[in-house]
């Protein structure tokens, strides 16, 4: 993959002197569009595609990038359920109902996974434009430890129920908006089912520590948000950017 | 969708539950007499009802139109939200509810309530009023005596709920604020569906179009459900998990009209 990522930056380089050509054409269209228009700017430019930038990949802007962007999530979720079913001590670490609730997670992010990747890689105009497999590595966890996991596992499904709410208005295509709520509302299931494993017939299923007791919302968390909590797990060792995302 | 199947299908079951909690014939006797005069009212067609009822006329209009618009949207989502806090608030009145669940319930009801307030202060002079509900569908069945009936409607309001607010998603897109809250709302209402379908011994997640043990009545809430075809891309084939586990990994969304008919069968 690095090597892959090194070969691109060489055309690169052009494309970048043309980003910013592009990019005060984009500034002075903006200018018009801000008086007529309280919309957020929703329009992707070409010169936002996901790839390498200067030796680091970028989600990229606009939808696609919101794809790329939830496509390196469930990497994220799909890569821990992997390692947490696959664990040598996990039929003794987990009673019957947890295995079988993970191991539906396992599935359904991994399903989310390879979905992301076939759709992103449908619309892509080269593949060097697809997010290569992120690495991961998950410091002092213990796969043997019930509590470690199923609480990594709620900060994991609490952040994709987030990052999916807050990413929605950002999507300018109608069916990439379904889609993206189609995989929400799963994540939101499993949260709600990881939340009740851990404190079982409490109001932690949805908490008021994610649903404001007010007004009955669940968290919406713009990109960077997201971006900036999920690097600090420190759980991603692949180096990406998101300069055009919110 | 058949409405008096629907109600005879729930009535069926309303009366196995009976005939299990309370082992009395009377009690499924006098159900089946009622059936008759609850099928006749099904029978009426709506907007006839709806004349029937000046009062409520305009409203119910403006609520039964087509799904288009943000308002139309949030309106739709306001009916939905107003039967379910209604049906939470009687639930918790119901003294039925075992002790275990109890917080759970009072914790969706809280949030049923303030779904409600936060639409019809969105909606300001566009609110719909509250309809008059009747969980028993006409005496149909008794979910404020009976636990697992109770919980049965909660599991098919939540899903119904979930696939609603996925199928209004496109109706916000150009109001980037309603969009998000209707997403926020949307999740809320399937972190309950996934604890009611696990109180009920189900998995939190729908199999398919599997019904999760409701009766044969309520598979409007479920079909197109088993969808694996998402973009064009067979979620089936991913790692030889199987259709079951592809259509768990995607909810399907539901037109406002079938989501309307549903309602429908709770508003007098």
């Amino acid at each position: 993959m690095k090597k892959v990522q090194v070969e691109e930056v060489k055309p690169l380089h052009s494309r970048r002197s043309f980003l910013r050509i592009s990019g005060i054409a984009l500034a002075g269209a903006g200018l018009v569009v801000a008086g007529c228009s309280s919309d957020d700017d929703k329009a992707p430019a070409d010169n936002q595609a996901p790839g390498v930038r200067n030796g680091v990949f970028d989600l990229g802007g606009g939808d696609l990038g919101i794809l790329t962007y939830a496509y390196a999530l469930e990497q994220l979720e799909a890569d821990f359920y992997t390692r947490v079913v696959n664990s040598n001590t996990f039929g003794s670490t987990f009673n019957s109902e947890e295995q079988s609730v993970l191991t539906d997670l396992y599935r359904h992010e991994v399903i989310h996974r390879e979905f992301f990747k076939a759709a992103i890689s449908g619309v892509i105009t080269n593949e060097n434009q697809l997010l290569p497999a992120l690495e991961f590595d998950y410091g002092s966890l213990s796969f043997s430890n019930r509590t470690q996991v199923l609480a990594t596992a709620k900060t994991l499904e609490d952040t994709g129920v987030a990052a999916y709410n807050g990413a929605g208005r950002y999507i300018t295509t109608p069916d990439y908006l379904v889609l993206a709520g189609k995989i929400v509302s799963v994540e939101a299931r499993h949260a709600s089912a990881i939340r009740s494993l851990i404190n079982p017939g409490s109001t932690d299923f949805a908490g008021d520590d994610v649903v404001t007791a007010s007004n009955g919302l669940g968290q919406a968390i713009k990109p960077s948000g997201i971006i900036a909590a999920v690097s600090a797990l420190d759980v991603i060792q692949t180096p990406f950017t998101a300069q055009f995302l919110p | 969708m058949n409405i008096i199947k629907f109600l005879e299908s729930f009535t069926n079951e309303g009366m196995i539950n009976s005939l299990n909690t309370k082992g009395s014939r009377r009690d499924s006797f006098t159900q089946l007499q009622k059936m008759g005069s609850v099928a006749a009212m099904a029978a009426i067609p709506f907007g006839l009802s709806a004349f029937l009822a000046p009062a409520k006329a305009n409203t119910t209009t403006t609520f039964f139109g087509p799904t288009e618009t943000p308002t139309e949207a949030l309106q739709l989502a306001l009916i939905l939200e107003y039967l379910e806090d209604e049906f939470y608030a009687m639930a918790l009145d119901s003294g039925i509810i075992p002790s275990a669940d109890q917080a759970i319930i009072a914790q969706i009801a809280k949030h049923e309530n303030a779904h409600v307030n936060f639409l019809k202060s969105a909606l300001a002079d566009a609110a719909p009023e509250k309809p008059t509900f009747d969980f028993t569908a006409g005496g149909n069945f008794d979910p404020f005596n009976d636990y697992p009936t109770l919980l049965a409607l909660a599991q098919a309001f939540e899903d119904t709920g979930v696939r609603a607010y996925k199928g209004q998603a496109g109706n916000l897109i150009s109001n980037g604020d309603l969009l998000t809250a209707a997403l926020q709302i949307h999740s809320v209402e399937a972190m309950h569906a996934s604890q009611i379908r696990r109180l009920r011994g189900q998995k939190g997640w729908i199999i398919g179009s599997d019904r999760g043990g409701l009766p044969d009545a309520a598979q409007a809430v479920y079909t197109g459900e088993e969808n694996v075809m998402q973009a064009g891309f067979d979620t089936s084939m991913v790692g030889n998990f199987g259709s079951g586990s592809a259509s768990e990994s995607f909810d399907e969304p539901m037109t406002g009209a079938v989501a309307t008919n549903i309602a429908s069968l709770f508003i007098v």
